[in-house]
């Protein structure tokens, strides 16, 4: 296997001793088949056991190691050395406080993903004994690309509306509100979208469409978002003209 | 909680947004027509004041200006906020208020063209 | 162990040069100033209209004309395609996606629709304008 040298430039800070990030070199010898996540390991394991980052899989499942890659917000287990040009510059995700060298405080979204109330919502809950919802295959695929997301963060560190004003639900907490809006078992759509195309909820959006662009997983939050716009817009008109507020 | 009522304006938004992407192509072009100098038939003092006074071109003309405004308004809204400026509430006032004259505009001009 | 996150601060006025994307977003979003020019532009038309007045409009056309107003219109044309027609056209899909039975339609099916549906109102615009 080819060795192949990069500089790696990596953010750090250390709460307990700095008053503001700064930037280390390492030299890291990368083999040809090298992620960014690799090289960080290479430090870790020969250069420097201080540096701090988190990581779990490394096949693009946990969602763990999303950082911004060269200004990117990127899975490192899934951005190739080789892509790269010799010089890498590594960083915590953008729009979160750091908590110590690469690891980012997500308390935040872990607030708002479960505000928007993420789970099936029936009239019968619980359901009578003996019930079973099915769902055609026709009607899983409406949301099925909307269950892919990993929680890895990439699209808030992307979304320049939640990095001004992080009220704003974001991105990923939107697309896993519209997983269940759209899933035929659900009846909470009209009690979600009182949370969602509140203040904070999807107004906040512009559609700037950056989260759907770095979105290692295709989830495509985006889109949701402004179908969910669509779905505000028409449900404040029910609302506001007295239909019942029943699911379809 | 309550569905907000930007709900309303992000409606006129995005109607008036795919209106202007498909139609405010061709109003610049014959507007670079006119500048040309070969402003065409259609644009005749006789011909357009037919069209402006028949209901049917009444109320195309209402429903594209109205959406439009309403569209541009909502829009330099958020452009506003993506410039920095903080006074939502005094910016969402000013382009509404806009808006609105210009909706009042169109209707009167409108019905007085007869 | 005491816990002090850095906040990485942020400009209000300046976050969108930070790159290409966010820069494109922004000139999207001023094509607004375009349609706010020439929907008031065709307001005074129709002032001018409702004026009554042959010579009126004869005058307002006559404003409108000269080179320099033929290069302001094709620059205006051209930004507003390239930021408002083409971008909303692409961006169209997404927010109105097509499922039929257990397939989503793929999105450049709708866009290729809106682009030939564009195509004929244009069309319909120019011929009621006598233009075409």
């Amino acid at each position: 296997m080819e060795i192949r040298q990069i500089e790696l430039e990596v953010m750090r800070y250390d709460p307990e001793k700095d008053k503001q990030p700064w930037f280390q070199q390492y030299t890291v010898p990368c083999q040809e088949d090298w992620a960014i996540l690799d090289a960080l390991n290479y430090v870790k394991d020969n250069l420097d056991t201080t540096l701090a980052y988190r990581w779990s899989c490394h096949m693009m499942v946990c969602g763990s190691c999303g950082m911004m890659v060269n200004g990117e917000p990127s899975l490192t287990c899934k951005t190739f050395v080789r892509d790269l040009p010799g010089k890498v510059r590594v960083e915590p995700l953008e729009n979160f406080p750091i908590e110590r060298d690469l690891v980012v405080v997500l308390d935040d979204v872990m607030q708002k993903l479960h505000k928007v109330q993420p789970y099936i919502i029936r009239k019968d809950d619980p359901p009578p004994e003996g019930v079973e919802y099915t769902q055609s295959r026709g009607a899983l695929a409406k949301f099925k690309q909307l269950t892919m997301c990993i929680n890895c963060m990439c699209c808030y560190s992307a979304c320049p509306q939640y990095g001004l004003d992080n009220n704003f639900i974001g991105p990923a907490a939107l697309a896993l509100a519209h997983r269940y809006n759209l899933d035929s078992r659900d009846q909470g759509k009209s009690q979600r979208l009182d949370i969602l195309a509140d203040h904070d909820g999807v107004w906040d959006c512009s559609f700037v469409g950056a989260c759907s662009e770095v979105c290692p997983k295709h989830v495509d939050p985006a889109a949701a978002i402004q179908q969910m716009k669509i779905d505000g817009a028409l449900e404040f008109w029910k609302q506001k003209l007295g239909f019942p507020g029943g699911e379809s | 909680m309550a569905i907000a009522k930007k709900a309303v304006v992000w409606g006129l938004f995005a109607g008036g947004g795919t209106l202007t992407a498909f139609i405010y192509p061709a109003l610049i072009a014959l507007f670079l027509l006119i500048a040309t100098g070969n402003v065409p038939a259609g644009l005749q003092y006789e011909q357009i004041h037919t069209f402006a006074a028949s209901w049917v071109g009444k109320a195309v003309l209402f429903i594209v200006l109205f959406l439009s405004l309403w569209h541009a308004a909502h829009r330099l809204r958020v452009v506003a906020h993506d410039f920095g400026i903080r006074k939502d509430k005094l910016i969402a006032n000013a382009v509404y208020l806009v808006a609105t004259l210009g909706t009042l505009m169109t209707a009167f001009y409108l019905i007085s063209i007869s | 162990m005491s816990r002090q996150p850095y906040v990485r601060p942020i400009s209000k006025t300046t976050w969108y040069m930070r790159n290409g994307r966010y820069k494109i977003y922004m000139l999207r979003e001023m094509t607004s100033f375009l349609v706010v020019f020439y929907t008031f532009l065709t307001i005074v038309a129709l002032s001018t209209l409702a004026a009554d007045s042959p010579a009126a409009w004869q005058n307002f056309i006559s404003s409108q004309q000269g080179p320099g107003m033929v290069v302001f219109h094709a620059l205006a044309l051209l930004y507003f395609l390239f930021f408002q027609t083409f971008p909303w056209f692409k961006l169209a899909p997404k927010a109105m996606p097509v499922q039929i039975g257990e397939k989503k339609l793929p999105g450049s099916y709708i866009v290729i629709g809106h682009y030939v549906a564009w195509v004929f109102i244009s069309a319909v615009i120019f011929w009621l304008a006598g233009a075409l």
